[in-house]
């Protein structure tokens, strides 16, 4: 009982401190994160005291919130969002976890200097310091932790990009259409190379799609199974499709695994397929079946 | 002829290719409906071929799949070809990754390419404006 009145104390000090020294605190924490050189990235000072006030802001309404000190930084809204606002333009700015997270815990420094001004009796010191590294341990750990999120997220961004990037449907003909792939085909691409293609093969009216593999680096039995989806698929809309570019240690490697693409048309270069598809359009006449004849 | 429940689109006779279409809202009991009125049409009018519009089907369960196989094989028994036409990209997708894959249905990318499949011609200049029209 003695505890959570004492604690109640030491959070209402603190607040005050908080609301009356604002300036002063967010001068010290500005202060000592361009002394230990706390940055990591290029953001000006006036852009740091802006940070700063805005922290402290949130910690006052934090802290009168009532919510338990352990709780209060994950679960107060507006003291989350202001740790993981800096935090993420910390991360954007190039600045390192650490250095990041140091950052947030300097604060600590200049809260306990501020409580200090308060009192002198060294009872009621240490319970403050007990409770501000509770309090700012907590905003440390989800700096760091928005930090790597913030960094994940870039990471998802770019390899969609290059998802994007690697799987283009080009037009290689009247009614033919191609996707030379680059790099290994899994399933999020085989996703994205079959929406892509349909899609193409729709707004061009495209007959023959040519799939062209060699930029593949190795053809295993998942990879094969990706290339017959998406050659099902194709031949679902009503066009035919075609794989090229299978090199021939590609062709021994399909035949050592016994994967059976014996009911896709394949070529070893795309130019071959070309003319393979050129005959698919050409040859079969007004009443050939397209397909199933094969 | 009497059907018993009519299946909700129109079947229709282009010479000897009987034309229809499935609607996006297809219960089972309209696919049943649709698999009886079609045999009965075929039969009836000795159909050469058949030409299944799917452009406005957004989804395709397993049923319908099966519908359309089973309508393919009672076709070929009564010596007509079916051409399913039209089919939208996420259903091709999604019918694969459901390893559905319509095992003998032949398809077609639209209905003019599934009539030209099936032998059936018009005049080349209509079907070149009609085809500018409707690309606008």
């Amino acid at each position: 009982m003695r505890v959570t009145t004492s604690e109640a104390a030491v959070r209402e000090r603190l607040t005050r401190a908080l609301r009356e020294r604002d300036a002063e605190i967010a001068d010290r924490w500005v202060e000592l994160q361009l002394e230990q050189a706390l940055l990591g990235t290029d953001i000006s000072e006036a852009e740091l005291r802006e940070e700063a006030d805005a922290l402290i802001d949130a910690l006052v309404s934090g802290l009168e919130s009532g919510v338990p000190v352990d709780r209060v930084v994950t679960s107060h809204t507006g003291l989350h969002e202001a740790v993981v606002r800096l935090s993420m333009r910390r991360a954007r700015g190039g600045a390192t976890p650490t250095v990041t997270s140091l950052a947030v815990l300097a604060l600590k420094e200049a809260l306990l200097k501020a409580v200090q001004r308060e009192t002198r009796d060294a009872e009621e010191l240490f319970a403050s310091a007990v409770f501000i590294n509770r309090l700012m341990d907590a905003a440390g750990a989800l700096s760091f932790e928005t930090y790597v999120e913030g960094r994940e997220d870039i990471i998802r961004r770019q390899s969609q990009q290059l998802m994007e990037l690697s799987t283009p449907v080009v037009r290689l003909w009247r009614q033919v259409l191609a996707v030379p792939l680059i790099g290994t085909l899994d399933t999020a691409r085989t996703q994205v190379v079959m929406e892509n293609l349909l899609q193409a093969i729709q707004d061009h009216e495209a007959l023959v799609a040519i799939v062209d593999i060699t930029g593949v680096p190795t053809v295993d039995t998942a990879v094969a199974q990706h290339l017959m989806q998406t050659v099902n698929a194709v031949r679902l809309m009503g066009a035919d499709c075609v794989i090229s570019g299978v090199r021939p240690s590609i062709a021994q490697t399909i035949a050592q695994l016994g994967i059976d693409l014996s009911a896709i048309l394949t070529r070893a270069t795309l130019a071959d397929a070309l003319a393979a598809a050129i005959k698919l359009i050409d040859g079969p006449g007004p009443d050939g079946d397209d397909g199933e004849s094969r | 002829m009497t059907a018993p429940r009519l299946a909700g689109v129109p079947i229709l006779r282009l010479g000897d290719v009987l034309v229809t279409g499935l609607l996006n809202e297809l219960d089972d009991g309209a696919a049943v409906a649709f698999t009886e009125e079609l045999t009965e049409r075929i039969s009836g009018s000795s159909a050469r071929g058949v030409l299944i519009d799917i452009s406005r089907l957004e989804i395709i369960d397993s049923f319908v799949a099966r519908t359309l196989m089973e309508l393919t094989t009672v076709a070929r028994l009564l010596g007509a070809r079916v051409i399913v036409a039209g089919m939208r990209p996420p259903v091709a997708i999604t019918l694969v990754e459901l390893g559905i894959e319509l095992v003998g249905v032949e398809t077609a990318l639209n209905a003019e390419q599934g009539l030209a499949a099936l032998g059936w011609r018009q005049a080349p200049d209509p079907v070149e404006g009609s085809r500018r029209g409707a690309g606008r």
